[in-house]
């Protein structure tokens, strides 16, 4: 019915910026995440004192205060990493990277530590009541989400070692930056319900 | 002309083996062969639990039948509602969605087309993961086999206790992975639709469909983390002692029933959604006017949208909840009920003052509209809590979803394929065929559907694998059973008519339905980069614009602002 | 001998239709939804009817001109008209709503009304009245609210095991009975009669043969009901080789017959068996041949029960049967 050959319209081009492709990926993914975060968010709190034995957060729980410090301190890192790669300053970039994974590490594993003491000295596990199942269940999750972010940032680290990285993958290092930053404010958010709130 | 023969359909069938047509599906990121392997593949399950549906309906026909046992009714009424909601309503918009965007939009592909395979292959594996239960779940002890705790599985009947062998595992693990296919899917056609329209094509001239597309995802995004968490976390009761759902150690099971309808409400209109756009995409085409209120159109999907997130517990009336939390449900299911309305009635203006042309999809649309208000209506009547307490959990409640998913949902769905099927194929459906599928699938869903209201009213709970005489059931229930055998011929038909017109239906041509979006300037089926040139727009209906340059849209449309 | 009130009531129709109430709240349940019935009534005649008018007047027809109509984009005082109607038919379902949710839920028991526990069990129904003392299984025995006065029967429902749901259309709407919470409900039924009703929340393989029945008596009748099922076991010693056997085996590990040193919690109270129409929750009438069945093999009878096949000779069962058949 119509001549093939037409379009365009023959109309000039207009002003037409749109948001990079990644960008909006790496929201999306936030926020589909956040919704998972909340089912077990919500979980804890339903749960909060209603465990019918078994040791309470009061008795068990002991502030994380130095892993906290680690964890939120690499989101400053991250930041002050991905402006030496802006500068191209390869070598200060990957000394604050690598100060980030090294952060990021120390905070898995005082978690590794905090876990062993409630299991083998507090006899806290999983089953042994709802705060157990709660607590291993949400941290756990963040822990994991942790470990992803970890491995991405080891990725980064040996493509930067290995003369791989160059300014074209700015957006992509920006991205798992971003993702950073949303498993540090995750873990704000559990560090309140579950030291602050649920004690 | 030259563009004309690049583009000729598909390979010769004596150029290229079989083994190697097989291994480029497989390997495809094309968002075009990745759509339509989405709905074969959601079409091959359809009839599969179709086929589930027939027999659950020969075994009630009459009362005290011994057709099919208690475990195997119930393990087909189980598996009959997660394929059909997992394994063909989410793969049938995940294709249509991303066949279409790009060719709406005036793109080459979508975001990222390998992430679009691997979302393709995470759903084919779940679903084959899920019927695998009938061989794997037995396990050791030989309990198990397909799930049977119904498709929305509540807790404790889930639980290590109640739940033996690894049947609700099976349930589980499938639609994890279905879930990651989801998710990433709907990541990919929110990206596309945001990042890579056509220049000219902003939010307000992109077509219905697509906008209804970026809703529909959108709520995917936000409702299916509700399922997944929740399946984690009896994951965690039944492997690692955990107790979220386990009421011996104070757990709740009513909780499980929170998180899943959480997930569980928005995900039904993450079905109708898209069924909402090809109306909005064929209605017009048919009768020859664009949509009734285009902007408001828009604003009452995105209210649905965000309402639906707030009318869960609407499915949990008879649970116990104060006066004050059913009142508040109540509410908010009954203003969900308005944007909808306001749907119809648009749809209805579009129709009003028209030269309505009753072509097959436009057929399917009309049905879909009577069927589609009758739904709602029964949906509002079971938004009256106190009437609700009658009606929830009987045959009136699987009579109201399913005038929503048959009557509405996949009606709208066979509008889109007999629209779009020239476009991706490069034939029309047979015609003659069509009608045939569409008065014997019109009949046939009336009869079943429309008297499985009384069977409800007449007091017949749901999943019951059989009913003594005497309740005033039984000429009801046997009614709805030949019903059943109409539909399931005219969904042969069909699949006999989508075969054949393959081959032998009459050419196409770029613009069979004479219609106004971008995907019909392309040839039939569209080459696989889809536009030589990339298009600007400058009106909702560029190209009506192009074949009306006295009355062009954009006259109009720039006079809105 | 058939229990006297059985011979005086009449068996209420089968047919559990929720618009013959024969008791409140169904009976205020109707009249709400009577109203929206109407409301949907209505609106499904104008909608629909507009459609069919527009499909037949706005055709396409053969002699038309080729040029399309005019194109109408749409218009906003429309628009508003068609939402603001819908919000006030809304308010009115709101209120109607709100109004039959509060008169339900919020009724407190007066002292004349009876108090009766409802535990569900996978497949059958466990009825205590703490007040008189009484334990029975799958037949709920309430008064009428007839001459005498009014006297509801409130229930408590709990679950012993998975979630299950309490429904006799003709008496009310559904309540869940859900583990680890106790939900309340109430009835108050005027006729005299036998209602049924099953279990509405799928509980595992044999949720469709979990049914109720609700035997309403008049008050007076009520009363001699419950002073009968207070006694403990007739000590009847016709079946001795029977009771033998019971009580030898482990029948006295799920059952209880009070008065006797069974006292078993896991299956339905036995005391007064034969004061019931049906076995296994309606799954088979309380006859001796299907007793005889059902305890030869469950299974048989209703596949996946929970109570084994105790593996006893066919002269094992006959004794049982007729021990059973003195618990009256």
């Amino acid at each position: 019915m119509i001549n093939e050959a037409s379009l365009p319209l023959a109309l000039e081009a207009p002003e037409w910026k749109l948001p990079s492709s990644r960008k909006v990926a790496v929201v999306c993914l936030v926020l589909t995440e956040t919704c998972l975060f909340s089912i077990f968010v919500a979980a804890y709190l339903f749960y909060v004192g209603k465990s019918l034995t078994g040791p309470s957060p009061r008795e068990v729980l002991e502030l994380p205060v130095l892993s906290t410090i680690c964890l939120l301190s690499s989101s400053i890192t991250i930041v002050f990493a991905e402006g030496a790669f802006k500068k191209e300053r390869k070598r200060l970039f990957q000394l604050l990277w690598l100060l980030t994974l090294v952060l990021a590490a120390v905070f898995l594993t005082m978690t590794a530590i905090e876990w062993h003491r409630l299991i083998y000295e507090k006899g806290l596990t999983i089953s042994t009541n709802l705060f157990g199942t709660t607590f291993y269940s949400l941290v756990g999750l963040h822990a994991s989400h942790v470990i992803v972010g970890l491995c991405l940032l080891l990725l980064v680290l040996i493509f930067s070692l290995t003369g791989s990285l160059a300014q074209m993958h700015r957006e992509r290092i920006q991205m798992i930056s971003w993702y950073w930053h949303f498993v540090d404010a995750v873990w704000v958010i559990v560090f309140t319900v579950v030291y602050v709130i649920g004690r | 002309m030259a563009i004309r023969e690049i583009a000729l359909p598909g390979n010769r069938a004596t150029d290229v083996s079989f083994v190697d047509r097989l291994h480029r599906l497989v390997v495809t990121v094309d968002h075009k062969k990745l759509g339509l392997m989405y709905i074969g593949t959601a079409l091959v399950f359809l009839v599969v639990a179709g086929l589930m549906a027939v027999a659950i309906r020969l075994q009630l026909a009459i009362p005290v039948n011994t057709f099919l046992g208690p475990d195997v009714f119930n393990r087909f009424f189980t598996m009959h509602g997660t394929s059909m909601v997992f394994l063909v309503g989410m793969p049938i918009i995940a294709g249509l969605g991303n066949y279409l965007v790009p060719l709406m939009i005036g793109t080459r592909d979508m975001a990222f087309p390998r992430l679009n395979a691997f979302g393709y292959w995470m759903f084919l594996f779940g679903g084959l993961l899920l019927y695998f239960s009938y061989l794997g779940a037995p396990g050791l002890a030989g309990h198990g086999s397909a799930p049977d705790v119904g498709w929305f599985a509540y807790a404790p009947l889930t639980g290590r206790a109640f739940s033996r062998g690894n049947s609700t595992d099976y349930w589980i693990l499938s639609l994890l992975l279905t879930s990651v296919g989801s998710t990433v899917s709907a990541i990919n056609v929110i990206v596309t639709t945001i990042t890579l329209r056509c220049p000219g094509m902003k939010l307000m001239r992109m077509p219905l469909l697509v906008w209804l597309m970026l809703v529909t995802n959108f709520m995917i995004l936000l409702a299916l983390p509700g399922l997944s968490g929740a399946q984690i976390m009896l994951l965690i009761d039944r492997y690692l002692g955990g107790h979220f759902f386990d009421t011996q150690a104070g757990g709740s099971a009513v909780i499980w029933q929170h998180f899943f309808w959480i997930f569980g409400h928005p995900e039904v209109y993450i079905l109708m959604i898209p069924a909402f756009g090809s109306l909005s995409e064929i209605v017009p085409v048919f009768s020859r006017k664009p949509i009734f209120g285009y902007p408001i159109m828009v604003g009452a999907t995105v209210m649905i949208g965000l309402i639906s997130v707030s009318v869960w517990a609407h499915h949990m009336f008879s649970v116990g909840m104060t006066s004050v939390g059913n009142t508040f449900f109540a509410i908010s299911t009954f203003l969900v009920a308005i944007p909808t309305g306001i749907k119809i009635f648009n749809w209805l203006g579009t129709m009003y003052g028209g030269r309505i042309r009753f072509e097959l999809p436009m057929l399917f649309c009309i049905a879909f509209l009577f069927q589609f208000l009758i739904a709602g209506l029964t949906g509002v009547m079971l938004a009256v809590v106190p009437f609700n307490w009658q009606l929830t959990d009987s045959y009136f409640v699987v009579a109201h979803f399913h005038y929503t998913l048959v009557g509405a949902f996949l009606f709208g769905m066979f509008a889109a394929f007999y629209y779009w099927y020239p476009k991706a194929v490069g034939r029309l459906l047979d015609r003659r065929l069509g009608l045939w599928h569409f008065w014997l699938f019109v009949i046939g869903f009336h009869v079943t559907f429309d008297t499985m209201h009384f069977s409800g009213l007449l007091g017949m709970p749901r999943r019951i694998f059989t009913y003594d005489g005497g309740r005033g059931w039984e000429t009801l229930n046997f009614v709805t059973t030949v019903g059943a055998v109409f539909q399931a011929v005219a969904v042969l038909l069909f699949a006999i008519n989508v075969v054949r017109s393959a081959k032998r239906g009459k050419l196409a041509g770029n613009d069979p339905w004479d219609a106004w979006t971008l995907e019909w300037t392309t040839t039939s089926p569209p080459p696989v980069y889809n536009f030589e040139d990339v298009p600007i727009v400058r009106s909702r209906r560029p190209l009506w614009d192009l074949k009306h340059p006295e009355d062009p849209d954009w006259k109009y449309e720039e006079s809105e602002n | 001998m058939k229990p006297l009130w059985l011979v005086y009531i009449k068996f209420a129709d089968g047919v559990t239709n929720i618009f013959s109430p024969l008791s409140q709240p169904a009976q205020e349940i109707k009249e709400s939804s009577i109203l929206v019935l109407a409301v949907c009534g209505v609106i499904f005649i104008v909608v629909a009817g507009l459609l069919l008018y527009a499909i037949v007047r706005f055709r396409h027809r053969a002699g038309d001109e080729v040029s399309e109509p005019p194109q109408v984009y749409g218009s906003n005082q429309i628009e508003l008209a068609w939402t603001i109607l819908p919000l006030l038919i809304v308010l009115v379902l709101i209120m109607v709503t709100s109004r039959t949710i509060a008169d339900i839920q919020n009724r407190k028991p007066p002292p004349t009304a009876v108090h009766a526990t409802v535990i569900g069990h996978q497949w059958w129904w466990e009825i205590r009245y703490p007040e008189f003392g009484i334990v029975t299984a799958n037949e709920l025995h309430v008064p009428a609210s007839d001459g005498h006065g009014s006297r509801p029967t409130f229930l408590k429902l709990q679950s012993a095991d998975v979630a299950h749901s309490f429904w006799v259309p003709q008496l009310a709407g559904k309540t869940d009975l859900i583990p680890n919470r106790e939900n309340l409900m109430w009835i108050e039924p005027t006729k005299p009669g036998v209602y049924r009703g099953n279990c509405a929340e799928y509980c595992g393989t044999q949720h469709a043969r979990m049914l109720i029945r609700v035997v309403v008596h008049p008050q007076d009748e009520f009363e001699r009901w419950v002073k009968q099922q207070q006694e403990s076991a007739s000590a009847d010693t016709n079946a001795p080789k029977g009771r033998t056997v019971f009580f030898a085996n482990s029948c006295v590990n799920c059952h209880t017959i009070r008065g006797t040193s069974a006292q078993g919690k896991f299956g339905p109270d036995l005391t007064h068996l034969m004061s019931r129409e049906t076995l296994a929750a309606g799954a088979a009438p309380n006859t001796p041949d299907s007793l005889r069945q059902w305890i030869r093999d469950p299974q048989k009878s209703k596949v996946g029960c929970l109570m084994p096949n105790m593996q006893l000779t066919d002269d094992q069962v006959d004794q049982v049967v007729a021990y059973l058949q003195t618990l009256k």
